[in-house]
């Protein structure tokens, strides 16, 4: 048994009864990370001799009423910025980029005394679904080595599945928590736009991008979210809300809450033993007193375009910092500036990365303007006005993450539409700015996990967490991979 | 089926200051192709009285306090500059 099967209360006890040290925390990681991350290859940069230096500082400090996470290892998302803690988002471009500030996040993990155990790796930017667009690594699944751990966040996912870390941190802008966590069996929250400070968060489309949680259970998600989650004077568009205690929504209780079920979640683009997982997760919580009605979101199957016309223009104004001027990669041999630029840039990103830098400025160029990117920008509305309809009448709407369980590693790399609509149930949650978490929902026939994904109301993440946790509790599916 | 040719993507690329060869030109053209042909499917819905949306969250004008802060210490901020010379970026001709 690992003491990352304990859930972060527990550890917590643990510390405070002296029957462990945060050493043995931080050393149980590296040891982990050690056996397994040689096959997984979640972690692109480790921190241990400053965790284990901060692990002795910090026990000496250990007192009474430390902070939940007193003391905690974490694994950050390698598009989080993290002061003297090399932080590539997977380029080439940023290979050797050591930042001089901290991203908001990392400094309220900081503040919460928790422990960088390191950084995890992820597609190139966070534009993928499958990691395999790192520049460095492939991150493996850890329920089937051959299959992809999903993306963007797929080192953040596969280190808390492997047991490598207990949380993590990842990025969502169409998926990128949710869909991993679906696809390692684990528990990840996208939050509402604007809960989470994108401060220190490399940029890839700023209207969607949110920083969420990734954990082995519910309760331990509501914990981080609380700790990550609030207004940001550096962040303009984070919201001015109140953070709540999101741990006391976790009741058990969702007697009378109404649950809507889009049909466009459970269509023919919907693997059957994914649809019938969530046909059985809809018998426990109707089981559990929710009541459950068949809604429409009519507009999700254009989801897709519109993310990615959307996504793509954003990044491609996002990723014009990257020039080798000020920081990163700098090709040589250049005639002049134009060229220093040209050069550094094709040789520093990668293939995806190029394809939507190009797909953004063509969407963006006159004379296409019109035709796509504000297209595109009105569509938002529509499926933004699905979910707010839906919401007058409804607690939370509930469906599948994925429309299949994890693909084989190199099935899909070749093809980008094929590989698009892995997003298709997630990406419409970003388009309109809710949250929506991923929890286990058992495994597929070949015993690959499935996720149920929960979505709700603008700030509601309470709601969500309440379901989720109900939900868990009663489904108690207790997934664990063999490594 | 939108065609995309190679002229197209090379001009793009260029606004996009990435340098890419014939053969990267050829497989960008048809990729790209390909993905807005899809995004086309867009054009089956009446947008004409639709207001676009830039902004999930109904908030504008979101400033800071005008007051004078310290900026980032020079060797800081030089750290990561790939080429630097008596505390500046340096960069190659830009005047022909």
């Amino acid at each position: 048994m690992s003491l990352f099967d304990h859930k972060l209360a527990d550890l917590h006890d643990l510390l405070h009864k002296k029957e462990i040290t945060i050493a043995d925390l931080v050393r149980e990681s590296y040891k982990r990370i050690e056996e397994v991350d040689g096959k997984v290859q979640a972690f692109l940069t480790l921190d241990e001799e400053r965790a284990l230096a901060r692990a002795e500082e910090l026990q000496q400090k250990l007192g009474s009423d430390e902070g939940l996470l007193f003391g905690m290892p974490i694994g950050v998302k390698d598009n989080i910025v993290t002061k003297e803690l090399r932080t590539t988002a997977a380029s080439k471009i940023l290979g050797n980029f050591d930042p001089i500030y901290n991203a908001t996040v990392a400094d309220k993990l900081h503040s919460a005394d928790a422990i960088t155990i390191g950084k995890l790796n992820m597609d190139e930017f966070a534009m993928g679904s499958s990691t395999e667009n790192s520049h460095f690594a492939k991150t493996k699944n850890p329920w089937n080595l051959e299959t992809v751990p999903g993306g963007s966040s797929g080192g953040s996912a596969a280190a808390v599945a492997a047991g490598e870390v207990p949380f993590s941190l990842g990025s969502d802008t169409g998926g990128s928590i949710r869909q991993p966590a679906s696809f390692c069996g684990v528990v990840g929250l996208k939050p509402t736009y604007g809960r989470v400070s994108r401060f220190g968060l490399i940029a890839f489309a700023s209207s969607l991008d949110q920083i969420g949680p990734i954990t082995t259970n519910v309760e331990d998600n509501a914990y981080l979210l609380e700790a990550i989650a609030g207004l940001d004077p550096n962040d303009s568009t984070s919201a001015n809300v109140n953070v709540p205690n999101y741990r006391s929504a976790l009741t058990g209780d969702i007697k009378g809450l109404k649950v809507a079920v889009p049909k466009e979640y459970l269509g023919d683009g919907v693997s059957e033993e994914v649809r019938q997982s969530v046909r059985e997760a809809l018998k426990v919580l109707e089981g559990l007193g929710a009541t459950i009605d068949e809604v429409s979101l009519p507009h999700s199957k254009y989801g897709v375009a519109t993310y990615y016309l959307l996504s793509s223009s954003e990044a491609s104004a996002n990723l014009a910092r990257f020039d080798g001027i000020r920081y990163g990669y700098r090709a040589d041999n250049a005639e002049n500036l134009i060229d220093l630029y040209k050069k550094t840039r094709a040789e520093g990103f990668g293939d995806e990365v190029k394809r939507r830098i190009m797909l953004g400025t063509y969407a963006l160029s006159s004379g296409y303007y019109d035709a796509y990117y504000k297209k595109a920008q009105k569509v938002r509305t529509l499926i933004k006005q699905d979910f707010e309809k839906v919401f007058e009448d409804y607690d939370v709407i509930v469906g599948p993450t994925t429309p299949t369980p994890a693909f084989k590693i190199g099935e899909q790399i070749d093809d980008p539409l094929t590989m698009y609509a892995n997003d298709i149930l997630t990406i419409p949650v970003n388009l309109a700015g809710v949250p929506g978490i991923s929890v286990p929902a058992g495994l597929s026939e070949i015993g690959l996990p499935l996720g149920l994904q929960i979505i709700g109301k603008h700030f509601d993440e309470s709601t969500v967490y309440r379901v989720a946790h109900a939900y868990e509790q009663a489904a108690n599916h207790n997934m664990k991979p063999e490594l | 089926m939108t065609k995309i040719t190679k002229d197209e993507v090379k001009h793009v690329a260029h606004l996009a200051r990435l340098n890419i060869d014939e053969q990267e030109a050829e497989k960008f053209a048809e990729q790209l192709g390909s993905i807005i042909t899809f995004a086309e499917q867009l054009n089956e819905l009446d947008t004409e009285n639709v207001e676009p949306t830039t902004h999930v969250l109904d908030m504008k004008n979101i400033l800071r306090d005008d007051k004078p802060v310290d900026g980032l210490p020079r060797e800081q901020v030089l750290k990561n500059a790939p080429d630097h010379q008596d505390g500046q970026v340096k960069v190659p001709t830009i005047l022909e």
